[in-house]
Order: C-alpha cells, then sequence, then structure tokens
C-alpha cells in the first residue's frame, strides 16, 4: 500500500471520527424534539430491549456456566472454591456483563438498526420526512438512542443474573459447592455502588456508544445495496473496539 | 412568443412568482451544474422543468426546497429568501409544499392509510375521525380508497405513486413538486397521474413544477416548460412554442436527435486505437465529446443564440 493511499485513509478515518461526533451532538440536541415521539422511543425499547433478550439471556447462562467451571478448576488447585460466587460475580458485574451485554447489543440491535436506517436513506424516507417538515433525528434515530441507552444497563442486568444463575448450576447444583458458601461469601465481597452500579454506568456508556455508531453508519450510508452492507458490518466492527478500548477507559477512571 | 434562448421574459416573470431564482451557481464534486441560472415559477400554474439526464433537474428541486443551499445566486420562495432562512422557517414552509419523489418514498413500515395520514398526525392535533375522513378524501381522488390498509409492499408502481400523490396533496400545499413522476408507469397509470395532475391544478390552484423528460406527457399538462441544459436555461416557453425545436437545444431534445450539443458519446480515448485498430496520431487523442454538464464552451455558446452548433460528437 502507497504512502499516499495509507495517508488518505488516515485522514479518512479522522473524518469519520469527527462527521461521527458531530451526528452525537446533533442527536443530543434533538433528544429535547423527539420526546413529542414518547411511543416511538418505547416502541424502539422494546424492539432493541424485549426483543435482545432471549440472545442475551441464553449467553448469560452459558458463559456463567463457563465461568463457574474455568474459576472452580482453578480455585481447586489453591483449595479456594468457597470464592467462586465471589469471583464470579464481581467479574460479571464489573467487566463481563457490560462488555460482551454490549458486543451482543451491537450485533442484534446495532446491525438492525444500520440496517434500517440505511434502507430508509436509500429509498428517499428519510428525505421524504424532512420535506414534510418532520425531522427525522428527533423521529429516527433520537428514540432509538435513547432506547439503547435505556435498554442496555437492563440487559446487563439481565445478563449478570443468568451469569450468576449459570454459574450457581454448575458450582452448586453439579460440583457441590455448598449453597449457602456460593451466596453468603458473593453478598458480603460484592459492593453495590463500587461493583454493581459502576458496572451500570458502563453499560449506559456502552449503550450511548453503540447506537451512536449504529445509527451514524446507517443515516450516513451509501445508498446502495452495498452501501447498507459496508455500513452494517462497520456498524458491529467498530462498535466492538470502541466498547473494548472504553471499557478499558472508564475501568482505569472506576477502578 | 417563441422557444427563447435568454433568461426569463417579462412574460414568464409574473408581477408575484411564488418561486424566483437568479444568478443559480452551484458546483458539486467539481463541475459545475448551474452557472447563471434565471428562472421564475408563477403561481397557479404548471411549471416543467425539462433537459437531459444529468443536467440538474433533481438538484435545482434541491435548492428549492432548502435541501441544498447554492453556492451563489438567489432563490426565493414565496418571499423568503432559502440562503438566509432559519430553520423553523423552513420547516414552515416545507409544510406547505407537496413534493413527489422518483421513487414515492413511501414509509415502508406504514399502512397506506398511515403513509397519507403521516403528515397530518406530525403537524396537527386533529380529532382521529376528522384524520380517518380527510384521508379517506384524498384516497378516493387517486382511486385507492380501498386500498387504504394494504402494505407498500402489496402495491403495484403506479399504486405506490399514487399513494404518494395521495401524501403529497393530503395538506392541500400551496406547492407540488413532481420529480420524474411518469417514470416506469404503464399507460393507463400515466394517464391517472396525468389526469391527477390536471385535476389538482385546476381545481385547487395548485401551482405545480414537474420535473420529467417525457415530452408527449408534459405536453398535456404543462403550462410552461424550461428547458436546462449546459447549466442554464437553454429554452423556455409553452409545450408547443420548445416543440417546434427552433434552437439546436430544442431541436436535439425534443426530435431525440442522438447527436447535438449535447453529445451522445461520454469523453472516451480514441476508438480506433482503443481497439488496437489504429495508432493515434500524435499519441493519445480524447474524443472531442465533453459530457452534457460540461458541453463545449462553443457549443454552448452557439446553442444558446440560436445558431448551429458545431457536430464535435463522440464518433469523432
Amino acid at each position: 500500500m502507497s504512502a499516499v493511499r495509507k495517508r488518505s485513509m488516515l485522514l479518512d478515518g479522522i473524518a469519520q471520527i469527527g462527521a461521527c461526533g458531530l451526528f452525537g451532538l446533533q442527536v443530543l440536541g434533538a433528544i429535547p424534539r423527539s420526546l413529542r415521539y414518547f411511543r416511538e422511543s418505547v416502541r424502539q425499547v422494546w424492539f432493541v430491549g424485549a426483543m435482545s433478550l432471549t440472545i442475551i439471556m441464553t449467553c448469560g447462562l452459558f458463559v456463567g456456566m463457563v465461568l463457574g467451571l474455568q474459576l472452580y478448576y482453578v480455585l481447586s488447585i489453591f483449595g479456594g472454591t468457597a470464592a467462586l460466587g465471589t469471583v464470579v460475580s464481581l467479574s460479571l458485574y464489573r467487566e463481563l456483563g457490560p462488555v460482551v451485554t454490549a458486543l451482543l447489543f451491537a450485533g442484534r440491535a446495532g446491525t438492525s438498526m444500520t440496517a434500517e436506517i440505511g434502507l430508509m436513506r436509500a429509498t428517499d424516507q428519510i428525505d421524504a420526512m424532512e420535506m414534510m417538515a418532520v425531522d427525522p433525528l428527533a423521529y429516527v434515530v433520537a428514540p432509538r438512542f435513547i432506547a439503547g441507552v435505556i435498554a442496555m444497563p437492563i440487559l446487563a442486568c439481565v445478563f449478570n443474573a443468568l451469569g450468576i444463575l449459570g454459574a450457581h448450576l454448575v458450582g452448586v447444583s453439579w460440583l457441590g459447592l455448598d449453597n449457602g458458601t456460593f451466596w453468603s461469601n458473593m453478598t458480603s465481597s460484592v459492593d453495590v455502588w463500587k461493583d454493581v452500579v459502576n458496572g451500570v454506568w458502563k453499560s449506559v456508556a456502552f449503550g450511548a456508544e453503540v447506537t451512536l455508531i449504529a445509527t451514524f453508519q446507517g443515516y450516513s450510508t451509501a445508498p446502495t445495496s452495498e452501501g447498507v452492507a459496508y455500513a452494517t458490518t462497520r456498524t458491529v466492527v467498530f462498535s466492538s473496539i470502541v466498547t473494548l478500548a472504553l471499557d478499558f477507559v472508564m475501568t482505569a477512571f472506576l477502578m | 412568443m417563441s422557444a427563447i434562448p435568454t433568461p426569463p421574459s417579462p412574460a414568464s416573470s409574473t408581477d408575484d412568482p411564488l418561486i424566483r431564482i437568479r444568478g443559480l451557481r452551484t458546483v458539486l464534486n467539481g463541475k459545475t451544474i448551474f452557472d447563471g441560472v434565471d428562472l421564475d415559477i408563477p403561481r397557479g400554474r404548471i411549471t416543467a422543468i425539462m433537459g437531459p439526464s444529468g443536467t440538474g433537474k433533481t438538484t435545482l428541486m434541491r435548492h428549492i426546497t432548502g435541501q441544498r443551499p447554492p453556492d451563489a445566486g438567489e432563490i426565493v420562495v414565496d418571499g423568503r429568501d432559502m440562503s438566509r432562512i432559519s430553520r423553523e422557517d423552513l420547516y414552515a414552509l416545507r409544510e406547505k409544499i407537496g413534493y413527489l419523489f422518483q421513487n414515492s418514498a413511501l414509509l415502508t413500515d406504514y399502512s397506506v392509510f398511515e403513509n397519507v395520514a403521516f403528515p397530518l398526525r406530525q403537524h396537527l392535533k386533529l380529532p382521529e375521525e376528522l384524520v380517518r375522513n380527510i384521508v379517506l378524501t384524498k384516497l378516493q381522488a387517486v382511486g385507492l380508497r380501498g386500498a387504504a390498509e394494504l402494505m407498500p409492499s402489496e402495491l403495484s408502481g403506479g399504486m405506490v405513486r399514487r399513494v404518494a400523490l395521495a401524501r403529497a396533496i393530503v395538506r392541500d400545499p400551496m406547492l407540488i413538486i413532481y420529480d420524474e413522476p411518469f417514470v416506469g408507469l404503464d399507460p393507463i397509470a400515466l394517464n391517472q397521474i396525468l389526469r391527477l395532475i390536471r385535476t389538482l391544478n385546476a381545481t385547487l390552484g395548485i401551482t405545480s413544477i414537474l420535473v420529467a423528460h417525457e415530452l408527449a406527457a408534459v405536453r398535456l399538462v404543462a403550462d410552461q416548460i424550461n428547458l436546462i441544459a449546459a447549466g442554464k436555461i437553454a429554452a423556455h416557453g409553452t409545450p408547443d412554442q420548445l416543440a417546434r425545436g427552433e434552437t439546436p437545444w430544442t431541436r436535439q431534445f425534443f426530435s431525440g436527435e442522438s447527436d447535438g450539443p449535447v453529445p451522445f458519446h461520454y469523453p472516451a480515448p480514441d476508438y480506433a486505437s482503443q481497439l488496437g485498430l489504429a495508432a493515434p496520431p500524435g499519441g493519445r487523442r480524447d474524443v472531442a465529446a465533453p459530457r452534457a454538464a460540461t458541453v463545449h464552451p462553443s457549443a454552448a455558446a452557439s446553442a444558446l443564440d440560436g445558431r448551429a452548433a458545431p457536430r464535435d460528437g463522440g464518433n469523432a
């Protein structure tokens, strides 16, 4: 790859980040105007939240079961299996719950947002709204943004609950760890504000970030079938990268 | 008045035109689309905007509706300068404009009824019964009252176009813009749309702008035609006046000649040398066939003057 092409790609990337940032400011500005479309926001919470429950619950359960199995094995080497509930819950509340939920959310809800808005753009529906004096940022984008910010922490909490249930199934029901030990160690070691609420804050940030990327990709897509396909792919790739990077930054500040 | 290869005359510039454009200049991706367009759209008339593909007809509509600001010039719509209009005023103005998109742009998740009701629900707090009556009245006007509960995916192309027309007129606008309304329509649907355009204009006194290529259809409804070419209004007049083809532009456009001021061929290297049949004299040689919107200055100038354009088409 020539130096000129590399430089061009770098500049394009920086321009995209800048455009996404400006788009985010426009969306924030459109939120007050979108309050009149309250029903649309509720519909989006149902669509991106309730409709994502199946994948979130299933994955949460299996992630918890894998965590329970792996950690039981590691802890048994040191004779510390009693700490299984503590380690599993802290892992889920602080990191795995928010991050894995965000990654799943990007794949399940983010892609559908991008494809839906992208097709609306490709079929002139966005322009038609503009021409009918309906602000598409307030009617289409802002309700999805609000829905993402509301739905993500709830989904992360559900993920955490199912994860702990999965770890309990493996650790207590299968491998014979004492039920009381599992729960009492967990409740005595987990701090609501430091662990649970910090995880919720992360989820809120991830919800804003994933929905912003998804809606931006859809809103700015090339109005072709290939353009929508690329935009959908970019939503997953960029959301995943930004989620993990943001997780590191937030962890550093919230520790 | 014959086809006039000059800026709009006082005859077309009524005392108070709904839309007044002066010195419009637009550059898109380094290409000059408009270079000093002057145009008046009179109130209560059907004005057709015609021209070869790629001359910026849809871009002109985007300027008029405030979707794209011009690089220079003045566009005044119903007394509002579009380059200085505030967002609130722009949306207020758009509430008085109906826009029929080329691909209709119906909201695909909504039924026919909800599509037509959409502008009413967004802007007016009307009782549901009144919304229902207005929507059914408009659907009756386009002959689709019975299709109210269908989804857009269940409609034919002509029906979709008529639903979009019902949506465009649901708030009784002062201006309707039809962007290529005849594309892909069968003769029956075409006649229905033509009849609707004429009826709406006659009964409601709506000002209409018709962007189209189909001269035969346009002649049936338009009061006047503006022909855009080479970044300017190349000719304007009544359909009959322009159809006489008194300038190279009108002659080529209305008789469908493949060669003339608007070349058939896109600029390309020498044909024979590209096929490997002969070496071009002096190496690579470009065909002197400019694109429609970047037409050769001498061709454009002579065409606008009513003189014969130099034959420098792509078969050179």
